[in-house]
């Protein structure tokens, strides 16, 4: 190491960062990371439920944990590679990372905290390098404070713009901006995406949000227990979950286990029976076969409630059921059907007024084929 | 020179170098990953629990003109160490190493790793972390060690006694003046050494404890500083 990794990092690109990494943990509870993806510059999404391994990801990418074996390459710099042993040290891996803490220097002031990983250039270039970062992220005017002196929203740019001062290779974002308010968070977003206009480095958000995913998605990568699970546009990723709990986490409300019945392979549809219920819906077609038990996940707001048996409806299951509960929260109202199974269908007041509904009136519900998803 | 001046001369030696000395030490203990750190913590511990003449006895041997240190001071200054002031300021520092290394490591540890790792990230080595962070959020931890090892070399007895006996502008330290004031049915000159060390004791504790409860510091250290 030594010389030829400087030379190796110091080289000024930015590049699609390539990594395959596989963490056992000593400790052994039979949990391993073991992902293989690529990040394209600009914001890419991490996305899964807590303990997913998302974020021992980012400690191996930023060096802070070794990984057991793997590859972490960025553009044409090799940061990691079991194979030749090359570990560079995160004092000169050229990355970012913003943790969820934020880790602000709490003695330093906001200009001493984003100056910090700046010192081997000269003193002008310094200054004019912090006060363009200052400006950018909209936190000049509080220079001289400290980082308790200041806001949840103005600490989030402070250690966003510490970070990219450096100009770095990659961005590594562990849940940045938990507990700040939608408006605050895309306000932020924006100044990070203006930023990065210019500079084009990967960008890798943690979150568990789904919210976040919508707001800020160009690409996903879904994370579950230590591995990739699935990846793409937000659309494909979270609209067709394949497990379980990245279906919760994506907020499918209904999960429910079916018996597949028949297949219609010319129709690309097949029937499955919800639980032990009379129930028998159409589904997409999928890799199964007659008797095998499947986990079917429709969101709440794909449901649509009819206090009359609708006729001439293209979509194709109908279920009669009663209203077990109504709830009313903010804007939407809960609904829970008893149709055999229990269904959460999501309606607006207005609709809740206009029906009638109550509890124990009779409903049925409607379920495009489309809204039933597979999981795995 | 009175017994006063030499307690504070050598308590200030004492303090300066354990500061030096304590610093890399309690780093090693507060960051290392090894497992056998306990066999140098009990050793750093040492002076707490063993008798002061033990210390002594045994810091007297090694410098005598047979001992190790002593055959090397000789070879080195043409003189021995035993009943000097350099012997003593030696052998103060052993008695007085915990009390320096404690607090040090102590508030070392106490800093949030993920602020070191934010410095490494950063680009600094762990030299610049060390100066940067870990050291200005150990202050308080800095000046206990400073107050609590001078406080605890000038109102120490039985080392002095051993190492140092008993010579006028010398090796002769309150504690060691009061003893003999004692001997000699002096109990006026004793008091008033006494209620001096009493008052100064106390006048540290203050110190040591207003630091910790930061007292003085910044107002951005004491709301919610982390």
């Amino acid at each position: 190491m030594g010389a030829g990794v400087d030379a190796m990092v110091s080289k000024v690109s930015s590049g699609t960062l390539v990594a395959s990494i596989r963490k056992e943990r000593r400790d052994a509870d039979a949990f391993v990371l073991d992902v293989s993806f690529e990040a394209p510059p600009g914001i890419t999404i991490l996305f899964g439920p807590s303990g997913a391994g998302k974020s021992t990801l980012l400690d191996c990418l930023a060096g802070l944990v070794r990984p057991t074996t793997g590859k972490i390459v960025i553009g044409e710099n090799v940061l990691f590679n079991s194979m030749i042993h090359i570990d560079v040290p995160p004092q000169i891996r050229r990355m970012a990372y913003v943790f969820q803490s934020l880790a602000l220097f709490p003695h330093l002031t906001i200009e001493q905290n984003v100056a910090y990983g700046l010192r081997d250039i000269g003193q002008q270039d310094r200054r004019a390098r912090v006060e363009e970062i200052l400006e950018a992220f909209r936190i000049a005017r509080l220079r001289n404070q400290r980082p308790s002196q200041i806001s949840g929203g103005e600490k989030q740019r402070t250690a966003l713009a510490r970070s990219l001062v450096t100009r770095p290779q990659l961005l590594l974002l562990d849940e940045p901006l938990t507990g700040l308010d939608a408006e605050l968070k895309a306000s932020i977003v924006e100044d990070l995406r203006a930023w990065n206009a210019a500079k084009r480095i990967p960008i890798l958000y943690v979150t568990h949000s789904r919210e976040e995913v919508d707001a800020l998605g160009e690409r996903v990568i879904a994370i579950d227990n230590g591995r990739v699970v699935s990846h793409g546009a937000p659309m494909d990723v979270l609209d067709a979950p394949r497990r379980k709990r990245l279906a919760q986490a994506a907020g499918f409300e209904n999960l429910l286990s079916a018996t597949v019945l028949d297949l219609r392979e010319p129709d690309g549809v097949m029937r499955i029976r919800l639980g032990e219920s009379a129930c028998e819906i159409e589904a997409p077609l999928a890799h199964a076969s007659a008797g095998d038990l499947v986990q079917i996940a429709i969101r709440a707001g794909d449901i649509l409630l009819a206090s009359q048996r609708p006729r001439g409806l293209s979509a194709r299951n109908v279920l009669e059921g009663k209203i077990l509960s109504l709830e009313q929260r903010g804007t939407m109202c809960i609904a829970r059907v008893d149709c055999g199974v229990t269904f959460v269908a999501h309606v607006t007041p207005s609709a809740v007024r206009a029906l009638e509904l109550a509890s124990d009136k009779q409903v049925w519900l409607v379920l495009k084929t489309h809204s039933c998803h597979l999981v795995d | 020179m009175n017994s006063l001046s030499l307690s504070f001369e050598l308590a200030g030696c004492v303090a300066a170098i354990l500061l030096i000395i304590g610093m890399p030490v309690a780093y090693w203990l507060a960051f290392s990953n090894w497992r056998g750190k306990f066999l140098l913590e009990s050793v750093v511990a040492l002076p707490l629990v063993l008798p002061p003449t033990v210390l002594g006895f045994y810091a007297l041997l090694a410098m005598g003109p047979r001992g190790p240190l002593g055959k090397l001071w000789i070879a080195l200054s043409g003189h021995g160490l035993a009943f000097t002031f350099t012997g003593l300021v030696l052998a103060s520092a052993v008695y007085s190493f915990p009390f320096a290394v404690q607090p040090l490591m102590v508030s070392f540890e106490a800093v949030d790793r993920k602020l070191l790792d934010a410095s490494a990230l950063l680009g600094a080595g762990k030299w610049r972390t060390f100066q940067r962070i870990i050291l200005p959020l150990s202050l308080p931890g800095v000046v206990t060690a400073l107050v609590l090892s001078f406080a605890h070399t000038l109102g120490e007895f039985g080392v002095v006694l051993m190492v140092g006996g008993n010579l006028a502008g010398v090796t002769r330290t309150v504690s060691i003046d009061i003893y003999d004031h004692v001997q000699s049915l002096e109990y006026g000159e004793a008091n008033h050494l006494a209620l001096l060390l009493l008052a100064i004791a106390f006048a540290v504790l203050c110190l040591v404890y207003a630091v910790n409860r930061r007292v003085w510091a910044p107002a951005w250290t004491r709301w919610s500083a982390k």
